[in-house]
């Protein structure tokens, strides 16, 4: 085997989405060599799909906004399993972030008195999100994007190379975590166009690798959503955390087929749009559930008066959390109430001027127009929940966002668990990007600086992920069990498995049938083969990911079978109510077989191992900021009389 | 084997040796050479006539209609017109047609157009002749370098296209007389005459330079609202500038065509009053 | 729902050499061209290497040629050709190929880096940037660009000139010096940096002949030429060519 290329860092970030930018522009401004590894190019990771906003209360539309409010909605979107200091710092520092991106070049839509407008979104008590049009992703990772060569351009005037301090490595992809002993050493990774191998030694490793769509077969999540930040701090010891929450979007494309599961932004309905059924009703009058009477419209009238005048009137319930309102689609189209192709109809034609919509929202204008031939200004559009973002992810420290457990791993966004308890709220991802980021960045630099000896990387560790990763080339030679199997048969059988069998509805007997198709699919998997050769070879790329999407599929399964509740993204048919007993139970995933091994084909016990922990419990000042009427809905006893 | 299966040598453009081995210099399947013909032929059709016409130095006045050709008339040898745009500059030593003096405006103008210069760019220098479509030269410095760096100047025919603009409303205001110079008249050619004013000022205001006077340099817009609503303005005739320019084309020589026709008594102008 | 066969021919290869490659291939309802290499890959050729992302037109990863004509391959619908038509998809012809479909678009991301970023004015915190929404207006279209490079991939000063690499950074980031110097805050002049002379004599404004092509190939409908490069080009005219201008900025300093 060729020798390995080996570089030195200081701080290695993988991911070049919001999470992993904002971490990398922090440690580099903190004095460390920081490299960024990406799927993608520099530029395209999925956090371009973000369209709505980036939650922020800055109080510039309405004046009565403040961080506590924000938490608050946070804390009840999540239904009260958020870790609550994750969602106080996030409330916090939220608006700094994104204050900070227009000192960067940023240009978000504005007010009338020239300050950052924002807008209206599910779950959020005030107009609060900062956006542009509905392209808010693009926007952000335009920004950091930028920065970042603002960066390498002030190191090009001191050093004369711009790539001194902070480098991109964009079309890579990272296999293993490496270590040394307990502590973090650095990454394994190829090259995806000439299919190289490389080693970035580094003592931290900050991973943002966004989230597990990839999985699902209906998904507005990209081909790099492949769970592949989760697997490799579960392959490094890092436990994940409440891995059975995954939000369902409740409104993606549904037709035409080729395009099931784009993402049809939620500021449709923060801006006026509305939810009917195949008869033209209103529907999701009849789905509030009693948590939320209070803070709902129960007519038409008033939630239309809501746009005009918020102060006086309860917003539309089309407004609820996105859970909510995927599970309400879900029942009127099981109900025989859908449209042609399975959905419901969402309109705005009927609420707003055609100029307004192709103002306010053009990429939603463009996106119909374009792949389905839907006019939004003159007919409905139709539209289902597709699988969007997982909750769940790597176990971190709130302040640090260092992983649990390995010494130097660091995570941030989506990757990360525990922010957004049971359910995100629309718009809290981008802010979630930025707060903690920059906070794995900050300290990822840190825990770099300060290391006295800097781990190493061994020889026989590289050799092992060589091996592990050259492994779809050989598989036709092994021939015993028939031919190898092609890595797109099994990506789509896991896919169509996740998606029927722990969706977004669940039940017990379908969970276990996952677990045993999962073991049959990770079997098969070891004969995943491929043709060619390692330049730019995407069927060796999806063989190389199959691994992490089958690690993590098993968590979701394995831990939603657990959870014999309903809350959040987590519903279950024959637990179908929130169960206080459960509010202050994480579930944390690890490998069964701690040395990394992935040998384990049993089925009952698999690759994965579930332990309940519970959690800490919130404090008094944060508790205080909600009525007591309500926190009775949510808290144990026990932990009401604290 | 078919094409493109050996590197090509290196030619500087599609067919460079680090790039996609394809021998075709296009790949296009749809009738991408349509645009730049037709755009050649009306080009190449309106030189012939302005030509002709610029040189002809005859039937360019019938009362009250003085052609957009010959409009202000310059030089000594003019036919005189009732209170028409005369003006004597170039005295008696200019020998050949006036129109010659003024045309260069409108001309210039027109030739340093953005519009125009993307026209024949494509149509008569195929740099390129259509998108993605290999153009034939071997080298290219684009409008970087003398001759083509002068395009740089537009904004000053721009002004002078505003001062003919201004003569031939001027003479548009002289239609509405009739033969005898007796005002509160019209006839079909004022109609023609008002309709390619129309045009012409359409497309003068239309025009990028005009664009940017008038607000685009600025930086804040709120801090001058007038500019801003002028650079509105200006934006929605500039969307249409290659519809203006064409439009205006047409109309400028058909209005001259008219006079011609008249002014050599191939028919009268039909007067409504 | 109607299915049928389609003829596509596909250029494989790398930098040694290629050839465009036979294929028939099934498609379906409401298909746009990259199911197809999708279904390519999944059935006939699972090495055919594709850049793509997103999938929805926002991320700009899947551009290529189609039937001679630069596009997003996720955002051209099948429905816009014939069935009997031979659909020919080729990688970008501008950047050097790397493999199959995938081009080396690394000149980009160099010129990206030779415009000097957005300047914050000094003085002013975060949080205390004021703007009105008509003066972010302009430049907000420009960032709109989702960066596929197509017009970059178009423009025939680089496409059919190798050698004008050098000094032409492209449609795309003449339009980020554009923004930036529509930017209402951008500080750059207050540094000495003179964007609209640099769009010049840096970044090779002059080589643009407003052709147009690169409006005409952008996916996001962004009017490149008459937004961005002509007022860019109007810009460096006041700096450079106006005599006007010059004999005022002259006076002014002389009185200053």
């Amino acid at each position: 085997m060729s020798v390995v290329d080996r570089q030195e860092w200081d701080v290695v970030v993988v991911g070049a989405g919001g999470a992993g930018l904002r971490a990398a522009i922090e440690a580099r401004e903190r004095g460390a060599r920081t490299a960024v590894i990406c799927k993608s190019l520099f530029g395209k990771a999925h956090t371009v799909m973000a369209e709505g906003g980036i939650a922020a209360a800055m109080a510039n539309v309405n004046e009565h906004d403040n961080w506590q409010v924000h938490f608050r909605d946070t804390l009840r979107g999540g239904k009260f399993l958020n870790q609550w200091r994750m969602a106080e710092l996030h409330a916090q520092e939220a608006p700094e972030r994104v204050w900070e991106l227009e000192t960067w070049g940023a240009l978000f839509d504005r007010t009338k008195d020239g300050k950052i407008s924002q807008r209206n979104f599910g779950g959020h008590e005030y107009p609060r999100l900062a956006h542009v049009g509905d392209r808010t992703g693009l926007e952000l990772i335009r920004t950091l994007q930028q920065k970042i060569v603002a960066l390498q351009q002030e190191d090009f005037k001191e050093t004369g190379d711009y790539e001194s301090g902070l480098k991109v490595f964009q079309e890579c992809t990272v296999t293993r975590v490496l270590k040394d002993g307990d502590r973090v050493s650095g990454v394994f990774a190829y090259d995806r166009e000439s299919g190289r191998f490389f080693v970035l030694e580094a003592p931290a490793v900050v991973v943002a690798t966004g989230g597990i769509g990839k999985s699902f077969k209906v998904t507005s999540n990209s081909w790099e959503y492949t769970g592949d930040g989760h697997a490799l701090a579960l392959l490094a010891g890092a436990p994940l955390l409440n891995m059975e929450f995954v939000q369902f979007h409740p409104t993606g494309m549904v037709w035409p087929p080729s395009v099931k599961g784009i993402l049809v932004t939620e500021s449709v309905r923060g801006d006026g749009g509305v939810l009917r059924n195949s008869e033209g009703k209103r529907f999701m009058f009849d789905y509030i559930p009693d948590v939320f009477k209070e803070k709902y419209a129960e007519s038409e009238e008033e939630g239309d008066r809501w746009y005009e005048d918020p102060d006086h009137n309860r917003r539309p319930p089309e407004l609820l959390p996105r859970d909510e309102v995927a599970r309400a689609i879900n029942s009127e189209v099981k109900a025989g109430r859908g449209s042609p192709h399975g959905g419901v109809f969402l309109d705005v034609s009927t609420r707003m001027p055609a100029e307004v919509i192709r103002r306010r929202l053009p990429s939603m204008y463009h996106q119909f127009k374009e792949l389905a031939d839907v006019d939004i200004t003159a007919e409905a559009m139709e539209v289902g929940p597709t699988c969007h973002y997982v909750m769940g992810g790597i176990a971190v420290d709130s302040e640090t966002a260092a992983a649990r457990g390995v010494p130097g791993l660091f995570a941030a966004g989506e990757v990360a668990g525990g922010m957004h308890g049971s359910n995100r709220l629309g718009g809290n991802s981008l802010s979630d990007l930025l707060v903690f980021g920059r906070r794995a960045g900050w300290h990822a630099a840190e825990y770099a600086a300060g290391v006295a000896e800097r781990p190493e990387v061994a020889e026989d560790q590289v050799n092992l992920a060589s091996a592990e990763a050259l492994r779809p080339f050989a598989a036709e030679t092994e021939g015993e069990a028939g031919p190898p199997e092609n890595p797109y048969t099994l990506h789509q059988e896991l896919q169509q498995t996740m998606n029927d069998l722990v969706g977004i509805i669940r039940r017990e007997g379908e969970m276990e049938q996952a677990l045993q198709k999962l073991a049959e699919l990770r079997v098969r998997a070891r004969r995943a083969g491929v043709e060619g050769h390692r330049q730019f070879n995407p069927g060796w790329h999806l063989a190389l990911d199959l691994r992490n999407m089958l690690l993590v599929s098993e968590c979701v399964a394995r831990a939603a079978l657990e959870r014999s509740e309903s809350r959040g993204g987590h519903t279950r048919e024959d637990h179908p109510t929130m169960d206080r007993a459960w509010r202050n139970v994480n579930l944390l995933c690890s490998l069964a077989d701690p040395t990394g091994g992935l040998a384990a084909t049993d089925p009952a016990r698999g690759q994965i191992r579930l332990t309940r922990e519970t959690t800490e419990s919130i404090r008094p000042d944060l508790l205080a900021l909600f009525e007591k009427e309500e926190l009775v809905k949510y808290l144990a006893e026990e932990e009401l009389y604290e | 084997m078919a094409t493109g299966t050996e590197p090509q040598q290196n030619s500087g453009g599609v067919r460079s040796r680090t790039r996609a081995a394809i021998a075709a210099p296009h790949l296009r399947t749809d009738r991408w050479w349509l645009a730049p013909a037709v755009t050649a032929a009306g080009l190449f059709a309106f030189v012939v006539y302005s030509t002709w016409r610029a040189f002809a130095n005859a039937h360019y006045y019938a009362a009250p209609y003085v052609s957009p050709f010959y409009s202000p008339c310059l030089a000594q040898n003019c036919a005189t017109m009732h209170a028409g745009p005369n003006a004597d500059l170039f005295g008696s030593w200019w020998a050949i047609s006036p129109a010659i003096i003024i045309l260069i405006f409108p001309l210039g103008f027109r030739l340093t157009c953005y519009y125009y210069r993307k026209a024949y760019y494509r149509s008569f220098w195929a740099s390129p002749p259509a998108c993605a479509v290999a153009e034939p030269h071997r080298t290219y410095t684009g409008e970087s370098r003398f001759p083509l760096i002068l395009q740089n100047i537009h904004r000053y025919f721009f002004y002078a296209a505003l001062l003919v603009a201004g003569v031939l409303s001027y003479d548009t205001v002289l239609a509405f007389r009739d033969q005898h110079y007796r005002w509160g008249h019209m006839g079909l050619g004022t109609l023609v005459f008002l309709v390619n004013i129309v045009l012409i000022w359409a497309y003068t205001l239309s025009c990028h330079s005009c664009r940017h006077i008038v607000g685009g340099k600025l930086k804040h817009f709120s801090k001058h609202p007038v500019r801003y609503q002028a650079w509105q303005f200006v934006g929605k005739l500039n969307a249409r500038h290659m519809q203006l320019a064409w439009a205006s084309l047409l109309s400028v020589a058909f209005a001259d065509f008219y006079v011609y026709l008249v002014a050599s008594g191939v028919f009268d102008d039909p007067r409504f009053f | 729902m109607s299915s049928y066969e389609a003829r596509f021919k596909v250029w494989r290869g790398d930098v040694q050499g290629g050839d465009l490659e036979d294929f028939k291939v099934e498609v379906n309802d409401g298909e746009v061209v990259l199911d197809i290499i999708h279904r390519l890959q999944a059935t006939q050729a699972p090495d055919l290497a594709v850049r793509w992302n997103c999938k929805a037109g926002k991320c700009g990863s899947c551009s290529a040629e189609i039937n001679g004509r630069p596009r997003l391959m996720c955002m051209t619908r099948m429905s816009v050709f014939t069935r009997d038509e031979t659909i020919t998809v080729t990688p970008l012809r501008t950047f050097p190929v790397i493999r199959d479909l995938v081009t080396d678009v690394g000149f980009n991301y160099q010129k990206a880096r030779e415009v000097p970023a957005f300047v914050p004015p000094a003085g002013l915190g975060p949080g205390e940037y004021r703007m009105f929404q008509e003066d972010v207006d302009r430049s907000q279209e420009f960032r709109k660009c989702i960066e596929c490079f197509l017009c970059q991939n178009t423009c025939h000063v680089v496409r059919d000139h190798e050698e004008n690499k050098q000094a032409f950074a492209g449609p795309r980031f003449l339009m980020r010096v554009a923004e930036l110097d529509m930017h209402p805050l951008d500080a750059a002049e207050e540094t000495g940096l003179d964007r609209k002379r640099t769009a010049q004599d840096e970044y090779g404004l002059g080589y643009c002949n407003i052709t147009k092509c690169c409006t005409e190939v952008c996916p996001e409908d962004i009017k490149i030429t008459d937004n961005a490069l002509i007022p860019l080009k109007e810009r460096a005219v006041d700096r450079k060519y106006d005599p006007l201008v010059w004999l005022g900025s002259k006076i002014r300093r002389r009185s200053s």
